[in-house]
């Protein structure tokens, strides 16, 4: 009748979910605008997992060729070059992604992350970042943070057996069941730049061992001006030396070194570590849309060889 | 995860996947992705519409078609060179046996129901291949591993039995939505359109001794050229005006209850015929049975609305009018199914009828269809997180570096900041009848329960044998297969029909039954202990058995007694979890440690004349959330 009431289909398709989450934040879902940069294992499984949710749109940016570490854990891309030569990771995905629910639509835009202006991340609701450098990660939540509107800023990044997922909303209000009853919260996050510019030796000694990690491989990308994830066995005896110029004065066993090696020799991503990341900020994200439930805030830390999955606030 | 162990132990492995659903299809890509080569992969279920939204390898022109044959098809092309054997058939036919699966080094488990998974749980262990089992439910989940002779089997402990409520709670005394919803959906129903032989609780309560037999059996009868109209009104004003009368009556039921309120057609509908507002005969004849709907006859839209007393009383006569006036020929053999439309509208009307009787809150027709369709609450996000965990665990298996076995929770809300939490496996329960040989104990009167009693109560429903044996001493009491003759099955089914001390060889206080499924390769033996009285509401099979691992019926779901389970901070900690209002918990048995979620069936036992609300099965299974808070139940973190 009006149309803000789901359609037939819609409820056909989304039945199962719309038990899950009801059918108030399906039609929020169908009306969200995502961005995502950076289409490698992890952020092929989020847009798979957030199309078939039902959102409004979902853009893609990453004008990377194909490579085989692109081949390994994104399963939107098909190994034939008949079919990927010339095309981008971000149009090799789309083409995939299309099929998944002809309900989204799926787009891509060209151009470099960083040069985006603010302008253009006011016409989403949510912009996930990927195998993007410190700089640019800080520059885009800035953006984020300057509009007037909330736009959600995730950062998303697996290697070898960890992932990690960074969380900024701003101040998002939500409801949430308690005891039956419906109540309303609000939480306050830090940009990202705060969030890993917390003095170490402030932090809990049970903090993530994962977080100290990738802090340290982000500083030495930057020092050394490499790509985002351009590590190899090579560079292992600088790793060390910058995580003990960062760990001053601190007892070095936030972070073993044995997981420093393993990060900076096999920085690629590990499929099912990149479904469960994948997956948790898929959740996420529609947490953040339909502002239901308890969103995590404002670090997401799994490691599969202890196979926790933890949240810390940080 | 990149050393050569790892590798090779992915390249040489063959692997058995049992269901590709929601998990099943998540998981298919990720095994394919991790570089898996050689994947067999059985489901029985066909395409549907409702599968879309989460298996995503699945698109509209696939519905109807095979889910095992397309999701190879899907994963072969960003994986074309692997190998993937489907299987379009049930993992319970004897073609896979215990020979095909020894040739497998893991069996990963999607499954969406208990039978099916105690079936895979027996042959894996008979077998001697380790199995990773898995489960969902909305945000929750959990990955188990089980390896024989190491941790547990996925037998050892207490799974949730399908919910059962008392027979006067639905005939009676309903408190809640879904008791009005088992009573439209079994007893009312199935009265007007089910099995006319069937055995029906909808008079024999309601309307006590004070009604004559005879005049309850004609009430539901639609009498020779009966008006439909008046027909529908007339069972309308019986089992919602006249009955709710003869209840009332009972004072003594109500001392201490809100009294029902009796609904009758004259207070809710005008006198005008509602055949204007139909358009039966514009549609008549020529459409679809299956599209036949009250709402679209009535104009009315959408599922989410919550309808008036009014509305609800409309659908419920221009239903029952439309299933006579267009699907006559259908009853009489009519059972419910979540997918028929017309069926969900009489029921989720004449569950709110029954409910404004009782002062009990209204539900839309979508939270209707839910509840009496048993439809899991399914998403794709906890599928692809679980499926991560299963192929994490099937690689340290076939590793065998059984020392960092983990059985992984996934949580809606943190417990101990983790959404992700591992837990060390329990080790083989000793007195597990699966695992082990642990005899079980029957409590049954051996002076009237039959022996069919036995097969049916105990070995088929509760121990979930499919082809059992029945041995006393050396003497063959019961056999079943295809290569028998005729003249033993016959002889057989006559000695299923006597009672159980008369048989030749008497079963008595005392017996050791050997019971034998050749399929499953399991073998348990029962101790028989004959006791004289059971009470018929809480023992309503009339037979107690113990030492067996599936916990006590819940009869009530009490209260929502939901439990904030973070911030706690010592090592070992109390572990709640919050419980969603369709998740059941089950207080299971005492454990050492403790587990906190199992999985449960969506699927099991479609009883005909049990009043249960699990009944139909659909895709990924329930978590249940174990309320067991007597225990101090604690959970080592490594
Ligand atoms: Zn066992």
């Amino acid at each position: 009748m009006d149309g803000e009431e789901l359609t037939e289909q819609e409820t056909a398709l989304y039945d199962r979910q719309i038990r899950v989450w009801g059918a108030d934040a399906q039609r929020r879902l169908s009306k969200a605008h995502i961005l995502v940069y950076g289409l490698k294992g992890t952020v092929a499984e989020f847009c798979k997992n957030i199309v078939l949710a039902g959102v409004g749109s979902l853009t893609l940016v990453d004008d990377r060729e194909v490579s085989e570490e692109a081949l390994s854990a994104n399963f939107l891309i098909p190994p034939d070059e008949n079919v990927y030569a010339g095309k981008t990771l971000a149009e090799l995905s789309c083409d995939s992604l299309k099929d998944f629910n002809p309900m989204v639509r799926v787009s891509v835009e060209k151009g470099d992350l960083s040069s985006f202006n603010v302008e253009f991340f006011s016409k989403f609701d949510v912009v996930v970042v990927s195998c993007s450098s410190l700089a640019t990660k800080k520059l885009v939540n800035e953006k984020c943070r300057k509009l007037p509107k909330r736009v959600a800023f995730y950062t998303v990044d697996c290697k070898d057996s960890c992932g990690e997922i960074f969380v900024d909303l701003q101040v998002h209000r939500y409801s949430k069941k308690k005891n039956d009853e419906t109540v309303e919260c609000e939480l306050q996050y830090s940009s990202f730049e705060e969030a890993i510019s917390v003095p170490w030796r402030t932090l809990p000694r049970k903090t993530s061992k994962v977080y100290f990690a990738m802090r340290v491989l982000e500083r030495f990308e930057e020092a050394e001006g490499r790509k985002p994830g351009e590590v190899s066995i090579e560079d292992l005896s600088g790793v060390l030396k910058l995580k003990k110029e960062l760990f001053v004065s601190m007892n070095e066993s936030h972070i073993p070194d044995s997981l420093l090696e393993r990060l900076v020799t096999n920085a690629r991503e590990f499929p099912p570590v990149c479904a469960i990341i994948g997956g948790i900020l898929g959740q996420e994200v529609i947490k953040a849309i339909s502002g239901k439930g308890d969103p995590l805030k404002n670090f997401f830390f799994f490691d599969a060889t202890d196979g926790k999955g933890i949240i810390e606030d940080i | 995860m990149a050393s050569d162990k790892h590798f090779s132990a992915i390249k040489g492995a063959k692997v058995l996947m049992v269901g590709a659903g929601g998990i099943g299809c998540e998981l298919l890509k990720t095994l394919a992705l991790s570089d898996f080569q050689d994947i067999h992969i059985i489901d029985m279920d066909t395409i549907e519409v409702s599968n879309l939204n989460r298996q995503f390898l699945f698109r509209q022109s696939h519905v109807g078609q095979s889910k095992a044959k397309v999701a190879r098809d899907a994963v072969l092309k960003f994986r074309p060179h692997i190998s993937i054997t489907p299987y379009h058939a049930n993992v319970k036919d004897s073609d896979f046996d215990l020979d095909f699966f020894k040739q497998f080094n893991v069996v990963l488990n999607g499954l969406d129901n208990l039978d099916a998974r105690r079936h895979v749980n027996r042959l894996c262990l008979a077998a001697e291949v380790p199995l990773v089992e898995s489960g969902t439910t909305g945000f929750l989940g959990q990955v188990t591993v089980h390896v024989k002779g190491k941790t547990e089997c996925y037998e050892c402990q207490p799974k949730p039995a399908p919910k059962t409520y008392p027979v006067c709670t639905i005939t009676s005394t309903p408190s809640k939505f879904v008791h009005c919803i088992v009573w439209a959906k079994d007893l009312l129903f199935a009265k007007l359109f089910g099995d006319k032989n069937q055995e029906n609780d909808l008079n024999v309560r309601s309307g006590d001794a004070s009604s004559s037999s005879n005049h309850v059996e004609d009430v539901f009868e639609r009498r020779n050229d009966e008006n439909i109209e008046h027909y529908g009104k007339r069972i309308y004003d019986h089992v919602f005006g006249y009955n709710i009368e003869i209840a009332l009556s009972n004072e003594e039921t109500w001392k201490n209850r809100n009294k029902p309120k009796p609904i009758y057609t004259r207070d809710i509908l005008d006198n005008e015929p509602t055949q204007q507002n139909g358009n039966v005969e514009k549609n008549g004849g020529t459409s679809d049975p299956s599209s036949v709907s009250a709402m679209a006859s009535l104009g009315m839209k959408n599922p989410q609305d919550i309808w008036s007393l009014k509305e609800n009383s409309r659908i419920f006569i221009e239903a029952l009018k439309l299933f006579f006036l267009q699907r006559e020929e259908e009853i009489g053999n009519l059972t419910f199914d979540k997918d028929d439309q017309l069926a969900v509208e009489f029921v989720t009307a004449a569950a709110n009828i029954r409910a404004s009787s009782f002062g009990i809150a209204l539900h839309s027709l979508f939270e209707a269809k839910g509840i009496a369709g048993n439809i899991v609450h399914a998403v794709a996000t906890t599928n692809a997180v679980i499926a991560g965990l299963i192929v994490i665990e099937a690689i340290k298996v076939l590793k065998s570096d059984s020392k960092s076995y983990r059985m992984t929770y996934c949580l809606e809300h943190p417990s101990k900041k983790m959404l992700l939490m591992p837990v060390e496996p329990f080790e083989p329960n000793k007195s597990c009848y699966v695992c082990s040989e642990t005899p079980l104990t029957l409590e049954i009167n051996t002076n009237r329960a039959k022996l069919r009693d036995i097969i049916e109560k105990v070995v088929k429903s509760k121990l979930g044998m499919n082809a059992p044996s029945i041995m006393h001493g050396t003497e063959v009491l019961y056999e079943t297969g295809d290569d028998l003759d005729k003249d033993l099955l016959a002889a057989y089914a006559a000695k299923a029909d006597k009672v159980l001390s008369e048989l030749n060889s008497p079963v008595i206080g005392g017996t050791m039954l050997t019971i034998n499924d050749l399929y499953q390769e399991l073998r348990c033996n029962i101790n028989i202990k004959h006791r004289e009285e059971f009470d018929e509401e809480k023992e309503p099979d009339g037979l107690v058995l113990s030492g067996w691992t599936q916990a006590p019926s819940l009869v009530e779901n009490n209260g929502n007694k939901s439990v904030d389970n973070a911030g706690s901070t010592s090592e070992a900690s109390t572990l709640e979890v919050e419980k969603d209002d369709e998740i059941e918990i089950v207080a299971g048995k005492k454990r050492k440690l403790s587990e906190d979620v199992i999985p449960s069936n969506a699927g099991e036992s479609k009883g005909k004349n049990k009043l249960e609300v699990l009944d139909d099965e659909d895709d990924e299974d329930l978590i249940m959330l174990d309320g067991d808070s007597g225990a101090n139940k604690k959970i080592r973190h490594q």
